[in-house]
């Protein structure tokens, strides 16, 4: 190539490198200064960081970088420091009853925001973030409880669990009435319209009458002759608004001919015990403190 | 031009003896494959499905063999530019980026509506499943046609000769079809080896590892037989996508079969070295294929489309080679704050760093090419569509290595925030230059004067555009809250949110993600159609007589062909 490039771009007056492809030329344009810059700065501060920070890998170990800096050794200590300021707390909650934990406003402020926070990761799952619950998941906000309210029952309940592994694990059994043969589709039926109609929902009275006899001889050993359930067992109050499974027809049905078995895990093997206390404050909180089943029905809404 | 200059070559091809080899090989393996397996206590799955599969392909493709070969060897004329398999390549694009950009619009949905949208009796449709479908829909059966198809193209034209190994290229084409299709299957099967971006097994691995090198071998015996004295830019990065990516490739899928017929594997590697290696291929991918690959679509498309000169000659060496020598280091900034040692996250960091000028280099080139035509966008979608691409290109390079700065990444990190950054990439960037090049190609390979509609081009432009800015902006704010919320703790310590509370908080944003890529999936079915009406030569599709030559006359004396007459 002469000294004088004879190839000038006519638009912008730079010259070109003289090479052509598929009449794709190229500008001989030098590269931007700020570009080159900012580069050679990028350079720098990745030098400087690694220089400051661990980075070159030797033979046994790594340099370990002017400031001395490792992620590890720093979350170790917030979590220490984390344990230590709530250890304080902790030992407090374990082997107490509400009253002691509720006559320390700070002791309770903190047994109040772990449980939340444990509820948050271990409970929510089933009973809905906002401990609404779902279909088969009670909603732990209203009066009703299969188990107790009171703390020391919540605290029972989550330590052992329902249908668990612990072996004073709560147990109540609603057998599969229809499945296993103990019913007939009949009897179900009339069972199922007589369940309604303790709560006020039946339509088909002559079926429920049909039926009074066999719910006394098979159900009432658990729901009670008057079907206000038995906390002792778990069997639900049959007489009320509120139903686990579903209160239609239907459901009722299919209640009876499956049976129940719901469950929910002994949290004393995952959980410490004082973020179990924690737990039971929170959920008591919730719709907790009604610990005697209601007498009469008919008062309620 | 005249019969006097343009020389007629015709030359015997041979290749099908080999390729027909290949396939009889394949063909006896895949008879072992699909013999369904009774063994008593089998846990790992059977090749059966993908043995009857790869049986069909291999004995379809030796039949076609045997058909052509009954006339004797294939003849080409040396003169032309093979064009027909660029055509296929085409069409294959337009198909796979459709059926990508739908799966992602289904899993968007199945993330917004989980209850509607998940089917139990129909396992293959499970979110799990799907995912992976999209992603290697879109990069590797979409953006991998894409830049097989413009790479033949590009060779070709910026060679001056035609594509080396008779019919070889054919061969890459229709084997990575097959790659796609066993991969594919293979995930809503769930058949994979879990590898983010490599998840198909190894038969599979083995099977695109031939295929590549055939893809390799066409490339670089184009290059060596050009008629030009100099490689052009876009072939350099052609050329480092193809060559990086085998590497990639090989190493990251090293592994041990349970069985010589067994659809299962397990890596070489372990534990954190593991990770690394996947990052240091998933990095890469990314550096190699969609961007790499991609700046050489936009280093020919945009200066031929504008009709202007590379802007900077210096600025794309050094850009070129910067980008090449730093990419490869940066893949710790996806394992920050993870079991891989500090050092590595500090070398990963301060490497991402450093690739954010060389990756803007590529911006500059592209946008300053415009130097002199910037009317132009005013009055060309395509053009404006082939530099809207290089400004998202420039987002998403600089956000990426500000995301790799760890104390960005504490925040960013599994937030959506991620896919966000991969979507201004993915779709701003690799969907806009390769639908830039596709509205270019499908006129100049069909031998048409333009687009059918430039019209529907503007509304492609537009549908898609806005689907981009509602897909990163809600992404955004999606993933900068929840990474707030979980980092959010009260003053005993306790977090503040449960994570089922920072799920519900995006449902908004996951509606505003659907919706931009439903508009952005309506811009593509828009182009598929355009680009149909074109072929056939509809609207402003008048057909234009005879070809480029291949044998033009340089209009540069220092361009003189070097290998004239071969």
């Amino acid at each position: 190539m002469s000294d004088k490039n004879p190839y000038i771009d006519e638009l912008s007056g730079t010259e070109t490198t003289g090479h052509e492809w598929d009449g794709i030329e190229e500008l001989n344009t030098p590269m931007p200064r700020w570009w080159l810059w900012v580069f050679y700065t990028s350079i720098v501060v990745a030098l400087l960081y690694a220089i400051a920070m661990p980075s070159i890998p030797l033979l046994n170990s790594h340099f370990k970088g002017v400031l001395g800096h490792s992620d590890r050794a720093a979350v170790n200590q917030e979590m220490e420091e984390m344990q230590a300021r709530r250890a304080v707390f902790a030992t407090k909650l374990l082997d107490t009853d509400l009253e002691t934990i509720q006559a320390d406003p700070e002791l309770f402020r903190f047994a109040m925001a772990a449980g939340k926070s444990a509820f948050g990761d271990n409970c929510a799952t089933c009973h809905g973030s906002g401990a609404q619950g779902f279909k088969g998941y009670p909603n732990l906000n209203d009066d009703i409880w299969l188990w107790g309210g009171s703390f020391e029952d919540i605290l029972h309940t989550l330590k052992v669990g329902i249908r668990a592994t612990h072996e004073d694990t709560r147990i109540g059994l609603m057998q599969a009435y229809g499945r296993d043969g103990l019913l007939t589709a009949d009897q179900i039926s009339d069972l199922a319209h007589y369940v309604q109609n303790l709560s006020g929902n039946g339509i088909d009275a002559e079926a429920a009458l049909r039926a009074a006899p066999l719910f006394q001889e098979t159900c009432s050993t658990c729901h009670g002759t008057t079907g206000m359930g038995d906390r002792a067992q778990g069997a639900p109050n049959l007489t009320d608004a509120e139903w686990l499974y579903g209160g239609s027809y239907a459901d009722i049905t299919q209640t009876l001919y499956g049976g129940r078995q719901g469950v929910m895990p002994n949290w004393n093997e995952r959980l410490p015990s004082e973020t179990i206390s924690a737990l039971a404050v929170y959920v008591h909180s919730l719709g907790g403190g009604e610990d005697t089943p209601p007498i009469n029905t008919e008062n309620l809404p | 031009m005249t019969s006097n200059i343009r020389k007629t070559y015709f030359k015997e091809d041979d290749s099908l003896i080999v390729i027909g080899l290949i396939l009889v090989l394949g063909f006896i393996w895949s008879l072992f494959a699909a013999h369904p397996t009774d063994a008593p206590g089998m846990i790992y799955p059977t090749l059966e499905m993908h043995g009857f599969m790869m049986m069909g392909a291999f004995l379809i493709g030796i039949i076609a063999i045997v058909f052509k070969l009954s006339d004797g060897l294939p003849k080409f004329d040396q003169g032309e530019y093979q064009d027909d398999v660029i055509k296929a390549g085409v069409i294959a694009t337009t198909f796979w980026g459709i059926a990508g950009m739908l799966v992602g619009l289904i899993i968007a949905c199945q993330l917004t509506w989980p209850n509607i949208f998940y089917f139990e009796s129909l396992p293959w449709t499970n979110f799990g499943r799907l995912r992976p479908l999209h992603t290697s829909a879109v990069i590797f059966a979409f953006g991998g046609n894409a830049l097989i198809a413009t790479s033949f193209y590009v060779v070709q034209r910026t060679c001056r000769t035609r594509l080396a190994g008779g019919m070889w290229p054919w061969f890459v084409f229709w084997g990575y079809q097959l790659f796609i299709v066993l991969a594919a299957t293979g995930y809503l099967t769930g058949v994979t080896q879990s590898r983010e971006y490599a998840e198909p097994e190894w038969y599979v691995d083995i099977w695109l590892t031939i295929v590549w090198v055939a893809y390799l071998l066409v490339f670089l015996c184009t290059l060596a037989k050009r008629k030009e004295p100099h490689i052009y830019v876009a072939n350099w990065f052609y050329l480092a996508f193809i060559i990086t990516v085998a590497i990639l490739h090989l190493v990251n899928n090293m592994a041990l079969p349970t069985g010589p017929f067994d659809a299962k594997s397990y890596s070489l590697f372990s534990g954190v070295q593991d990770a690394m290696t996947q990052w240091w291929y998933g990095h890469n991918a990314v550096g190699f294929f969609l961007t790499a690959g991609f700046l050489a679509i936009m280093y020919y498309f945009i200066p031929k489309r504008a009709n202007r000169p590379i802007w900077s000659y210096k600025l794309s060496i050094v850009h070129f080679w910067a980008v090449i020598f730093i990419y490869i280091w940066a893949g710790p900034h996806h394992l920050h704050f993870t079991a891989l040692p500090q050092w590595t996250q500090t070398l990963g960091m301060a490497f991402s760093i450093m690739l954010w000028m060389p990756s803007w280099g590529g911006m500059i080139n592209g946008l300053m090419t415009l130097q002199g035509a910037w009317d132009k966008l005013r009055t060309d979608p395509v053009l404006r569509m082939l530099v809207v691409s290089v400004a998202f290109y420039g987002m998403a390079t600089f956000e990426g290595p500000l995301m790799s700065i760890r104390y960005v990444n504490a925040l960013s990190h599994y937030t959506e925030w991620t896919i966000g950054h991969v979507h201004s990439g993915a779709l701003g960037w690799n969907g806009f230059v390769t639908f830039g090049a596709l509205y270019c190609m499908v006129p100049w390979l069909w031998k048409k004067k333009e687009v059918y509609s430039l019209r529907l081009v503007e509304w492609h432009f537009w549908l898609a555009t806005i689907g981009i800015l509602f897909y990163i902006t809600s992404m955004w704010v999606a993933g900068i809250m929840e990474g707030l919320m979980w980092r959010a703790y009260n003053d005993l310590g306790f977090l503040e949110y449960a994570f089922i509370e920072t799920v519900s908080a995006k449902h908004i944003s996951y509606v505003v993600r659907a919706l931009g890529g439903g508009l952005f999936l309506a811009g593509t079915l828009i182009m598929a159609f355009n680009l149909r009406m074109t072929v056939k030569g509809k609207g402003g599709a008048e057909s234009l007589e005879g070809d480029v030559p291949l044998a033009k006359k340089p209009v540069i004396p220092t361009a003189q062909p070097i290998l004239v007459g071969e």
